[in-house]
């Protein structure tokens, strides 16, 4: 299975929800379409699995163009944001369904149906639900049942809308694993829709950051964090801080801000040509010293434990920046030098 | 009841008291007088009025232009609602309010419009003449005047909860390879059967009941326009009050029976997950 998609467009009205999008997607590939609510990823999903028609652009699968090929003809598994379960139907008649609807000639026999829905309930470890409604059982069991109904049509391609997006934080860190596990399994190829990067740069291959209807970058986790290609990856990504800066002659210095310029040596990745800039810095990427009273540049709003370091919020002249410090370095009132030790700049937008 | 809206003892009984004494005035008591009216001289001539040949055509006659009128308009309604719930396109709008018309128009316009059209000086009245076709008048006139009465009920009915219900189940059917055919029967059909059924009776209870625009296109011929309520209005005027009563009790009979069998329905279609 190969996924390509060339040129898609797609306007709501004046709007334009996808602006000419690419994307290819190798056979038993993990997706991720990553990006802020109103970028165009379920609009780009639901044009895949032909639920909405593109203005201008293709859709192929295996080298076939499927713009005239209806969702019901392209079996392409696809499992709905709130599962879109048939809530009239048991467990069981809802993973039975696409295998029901299938012409009297191709219709597996009753026992074969009933064979292979059992095997994918087993599969997703709901074998014992199989005479409950679908209001009888909890969120992830529902989920798990919309996964069971998509994959019994044997899908070409699998598509998730924030497939954890209606679950609780317990749930959905679980499930996440299992659903990476199930994946490699079952070689599926698949995408999902999500706007939690975590989410994406832990169970994709590759993620494609949207934005406004476009496919920004599309790359590995660590390519999307190591070598972001634009200012609004950078942005998105890692909780960045966004500074207006000036680069010239190689160093950046930050725009009205007291914090000491950068050399070119201290700048990741490509430099942006000279003149107004955007710089990005992680909270990883800060260097925090405390300072006495009426000195340094900063100060401490607040400090809370995460993990091996406390997160710190820091008042940089009216701006709130985040940065990662030793435990105790640092209290909340207490003045302190920051500095940059490394940044992305990219050209800022005119 | 939290202490914030709890009343006192008193105020709660007088308002439950209150209810219940409009309800039985309103409600109960003309009730009870159309049958006590009609048992007033016990079962004998009751049965006599309703055996009557002119009571039994419009009986007949009732049952027909239900028989019509119901099951057009629930493929229309479903139509419609399906239109309005699944689809924007332009003039929407415009076909929500088409389809509540007929609940904000007075029942005699709803009659008069086919005479308009159709009566002997209508639009169409010199052509249907001279092809020797009887609409105005006679039975095409009344299911017409009906259908256009209890248009809105199913519609009304199945609107908001295919709205709540949304698109997702019928694109899901689609994703895993049903036809149209096959998502209406398997899903859309059976996730509003309830609502479709409670709206179906309703539908019924007015197409038997419809007194104003049947009035204007029936030209009371007895025997052969006249509708059960008709034919209660014909006999009452005519002092015949025992006749008049029977046939009223015999069609609020109906009326019970269908909302009965909604209610019954209702209860079933909550317990089933069916209705919401």
């Amino acid at each position: 299975m190969s996924l390509a998609v060339r040129g898609l467009v797609r306007r709501f009205g004046p709007a334009l929800a996808l602006d000419s999008v690419d994307l290819a997607v190798r056979g038993g590939e993990f997706v991720a379409l990553l990006g802020p609510s109103g970028s165009g990823k379920t609009t780009l999903l639901r044009m895949l699995a032909g639920l909405d028609f593109a203005d201008a652009g293709t859709v192929e699968i295996d080298g076939h163009d499927m713009s005239a090929v209806p969702a019901r003809a392209r079996r392409i598994g696809f499992v709905f944001q709130h599962y879109a379960l048939f809530r009239h139907m048991s467990v069981f008649e809802n993973v039975a369904f696409g295998l029901r609807v299938r012409p009297r000639a191709s219709r597996p026999p009753e026992a074969e149906i009933a064979r292979r829905v059992r095997a994918l309930l087993e599969r997703m470890q709901i074998g014992a639900l199989e005479k409950r409604l679908p209001e009888q059982i909890s969120g992830g069991q529902r989920q798990r049942v919309a996964l069971a109904r998509a994959l019994a049509i044997e899908p070409r391609l699998l598509l998730l809308d924030e497939p954890f997006g209606a679950l609780d934080a317990e749930v959905r860190k679980g499930l996440r694993r299992w659903l990476r596990e199930l994946h490699a399994e079952m070689g599926l190829t698949s995408l999902f829709v999500t706007h939690d990067q975590e989410e994406a740069l832990e169970l994709a291959d590759r993620v494609a950051v949207m934005q406004a209807g476009r496919v920004v970058q599309f790359d590995t986790p660590l390519a999307l964090v190591e070598q972001p290609a634009a200012a609004f990856v950078a942005g998105f990504l890692g909780g960045a801080a966004r500074l207006p800066a000036h680069l010239s002659g190689g160093v950046l210095a930050f725009s009205g801000l007291p914090l000491p310029p950068l050399s070119a040596a201290a700048l990741r990745g490509a430099a942006p040509p000279e003149g107004a800039a955007l710089a990005f810095v992680r909270p990883h990427e800060w260097a925090l010293s405390p300072a006495a009273e009426g000195e340094g540049n900063a100060r401490v709003r607040s400090s809370r434990p995460a993990g091996g370091h406390a997160h710190v919020e820091l008042d940089l002249a009216g701006q709130v920046i985040e940065a990662e410090a030793p435990h105790g370095l640092l209290r909340p009132g207490q003045p302190c030098r920051l500095e940059a030790r490394q940044a992305r700049a990219f050209a800022a937008p005119s | 009841m939290t202490p914030a809206t709890a009343e006192p003892r008193a105020i709660r009984w007088l308002l439950v008291a209150l209810a219940v004494l409009l309800l039985g005035a309103f409600l109960l008591l003309p009730l009870a007088a159309v049958f006590t009216e009609a048992l007033r001289r016990g079962w004998g001539p009751v049965v006599a009025a309703l055996a009557d040949p002119d009571a039994q055509a419009a009986i007949r006659l009732t049952l027909l232009v239900a028989a019509i009128a119901v099951p057009v308009n629930t493929l229309g309604g479903l139509a419609g609602a399906w239109c309005i719930a699944r689809f924007t396109f332009p003039g929407r709008a415009l076909l929500l309010a088409l389809i509540e018309l007929p609940f904000s128009v007075s029942p005699v316009i709803s009659g008069l419009v086919w005479v308009l059209l159709f009566g002997a000086h209508g639009w169409f009245g010199p052509w249907l003449q001279a092809h020797d076709v009887q609409i105005v008048f006679a039975v095409p006139g009344l299911v017409l005047a009906t259908l256009f009465v209890t248009f809105p009920f199913v519609a009304r009915t199945l609107i908001p909860l295919m709205q709540e219900q949304g698109r997702a189940a019928e694109e899901a059917a689609a994703t895993l390879g049903a036809s149209g055919w096959q998502s209406f029967w398997r899903v859309t059909l059976p996730q509003i059967r309830w609502a479709l059924l409670s709206g179906v009776l309703l539908c019924n209870a007015r197409a038997m009941g419809e007194f104003g625009a049947v009035s204007v296109v029936s030209g009371h011929i007895r025997g052969e326009t006249n509708t059960m309520p008709l034919h209660v209005e014909i006999l009452y005027n005519e002092y015949q009050f025992v006749g008049a009563f029977a046939v009223a009790a015999l069609l609020a009979l109906l009326a019970l029976v269908t909302l009965a069998a909604k209610a019954l329905l209702e209860r079933l279609g909550a317990r089933r997950g069916g209705m919401a």
